[in-house]
């Protein structure tokens, strides 16, 4: 139940005084608290636990840790075929 | 989905493989606490993948596992009342309390609901002024928010016909159990990206000096976890002790602040029973005085519960890391997730869900695991 899933802010608005939005994940659209992610913009990407948005998640950091999982290994393949 | 679909790439999880499989040179006992990275490394045979030095150690980091038994036999005797609705997140209807489950409790006649987001429960009571809603707050620093967030609204609301069983629990203080515990063999903690996400990191950073024993905060999907071991298993070839984030996308060093205040005016530090582990000092909430008013504990006084543990069950050392699910007797015979003899069998998370979901009934041999 700690799941936290990412999606997409399509739509953001108030409800009852609260800082609510629509997030899409892969297609689905669901409601979502957004009061805790004041500097939230549409089109920012977020992970949601339980109906609320916990954190935004940062694209340059993502981007990053996939060039270094591109970078990894190459290495040790190129030994390896070196020595087969 | 993007950051997902990535972020499950069989080709650059080979490479990771390839590269742990290179840097590991003696046997390293690593813990993932949360249950959500232990689903992970089950469902994708993780485990199975790595190279035979490293163990992974399965926390005890799902919160619907650890909640004690008092307090789902507590949950069990306000759900029955007439006057309740009783809401709660759909893993907490199966796991067994002394006698009977939430299931139980609804087949019976009791108005158990199933809602997705605390917000729903508040909603609930309003559309509902002549019943008692009570929500079942349970949950890590992760579910924390969104649990204060509908108190905080029912107060705002003035709503007198909602309330809260908490259950809230902390994680560094049961790293710091762990540690402390004399048979423990964890000598390095993946600790729970989503937590983080809420809380920050700074709180570990006592734990990495006290204990000399690294902590790299670890995401979810495959590689995500595969990175985090591969960054524990570099500090324990080094000799170091550190604190590193491999979930940067999601993890700042201060956490959600915002968050954090709301954390800090709804709920204060208590002293919380782990189900299978016994008492932790100060590792969980409670509602602070100024919400005491929504304490379900309180409101409906729920004394002279006396609860009766299965005695076939061992998730106590599932949790505690001292027994893999398959090697506890009843695993797979007694206990299945249809009949649950104890909390780890029921959630999704739980270690022993997990193990039987993914047919890991007997302990693989070395011979057979899969060389990559
Ligand atoms: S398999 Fe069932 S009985 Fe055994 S430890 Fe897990 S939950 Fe308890």
């Amino acid at each position: 139940m700690c799941l936290g899933i990412p999606g997409q802010v399509k739509e953001i608005y108030e409800l009852n005084g609260v800082r609510m939005g629509k997030v899409d994940f892969a297609g689905i659209t669901k409601e979502v608290c957004l009061a805790y992610v004041p500097e939230i913009g549409v089109g920012d990407y977020t992970i949601v636990h339980v109906g609320f948005a916990i954190t935004q998640l940062d694209e340059a950091s993502a981007q990053e840790s996939l060039r270094l999982f591109e970078e990894m290994g190459v290495l040790q393949e190129e030994l390896a075929d070196e020595v087969s | 989905m993007k950051y997902l679909d990535e972020f499950r790439n069989p080709e650059l999880a080979r490479r990771l493989f390839a590269e742990l499989h290179a840097i590991t040179t003696r046997p390293w006992a690593i813990m993932e606490v949360c249950g959500g990275q232990t689903h992970s490394i089950i469902r994708n045979g993780i485990d199975q993948l790595l190279p035979p030095q490293i163990e992974l150690i399965h926390g005890p980091g799902c919160p619907v596992c650890v909640t004690p038994l008092e307090l789902i036999d507590k949950a069990l005797a306000i759900a029955a009342r007439p006057e309740v609705i009783f809401c709660s997140f759909g893993d907490m209807l199966r796991v067994p309390g002394s006698g009977r489950d939430l299931f139980r409790v609804k087949s019976e006649g009791g108005d158990v609901r199933i809602v997705y987001s605390p917000l729903d429960a508040v909603r609930l009571a309003q559309a509902n002024p002549t019943r008692e809603v009570v929500f079942f707050g349970i949950g890590f620093e992760t579910t924390a928010p969104a649990n204060a967030m509908a108190v905080y609204q029912a107060k705002q609301l003035g709503l007198r016909n909602f309330s809260m069983l908490v259950s809230h629990v902390l994680v560094p203080p049961a790293i710091a159990a762990i540690m402390e515990s004399p048979d423990n063999r964890v000598q390095a903690f993946l600790a729970a990206g989503h937590v983080c996400s809420v809380m920050g990191t700074w709180a570990y950073e006592p734990l990495v000096a006290r204990y000399r024993v690294p902590i790299v905060v670890t995401g979810f999907e495959p590689l995500d976890v595969l990175e985090g071991i591969r960054r524990t298993v570099v500090q324990l070839e080094h000799g170091e002790a550190r604190l590193d984030n491999a979930y940067a996308r999601a993890v700042r060093p201060e956490g959600n602040v915002t968050a954090q205040r709301m954390l800090a005016d709804v709920f204060e530090v208590t002293d919380r029973g782990w189900r299978g582990i016994g008492v932790i000092p100060q590792s969980g909430w409670r509602l602070s005085a100024s919400y005491r008013d929504f304490d379900a504990e309180v409101r409906f006084a729920v004394q002279d519960i006396h609860t009766q543990e299965s005695t076939l069950c061992h998730s106590g050392e599932v949790l505690r890391g001292l027994l893999k699910p398959n090697q506890c007797p009843a695993f797979g015979r007694e206990c299945t997730p249809r009949t649950p003899l104890g909390a780890t069998m029921v959630s999704s998370e739980g270690a022993c869900a997990a193990y039987y979901q993914y047919g890991r009934f007997v302990q693989l041999e070395e011979s057979d695991v899969t060389r990559i």
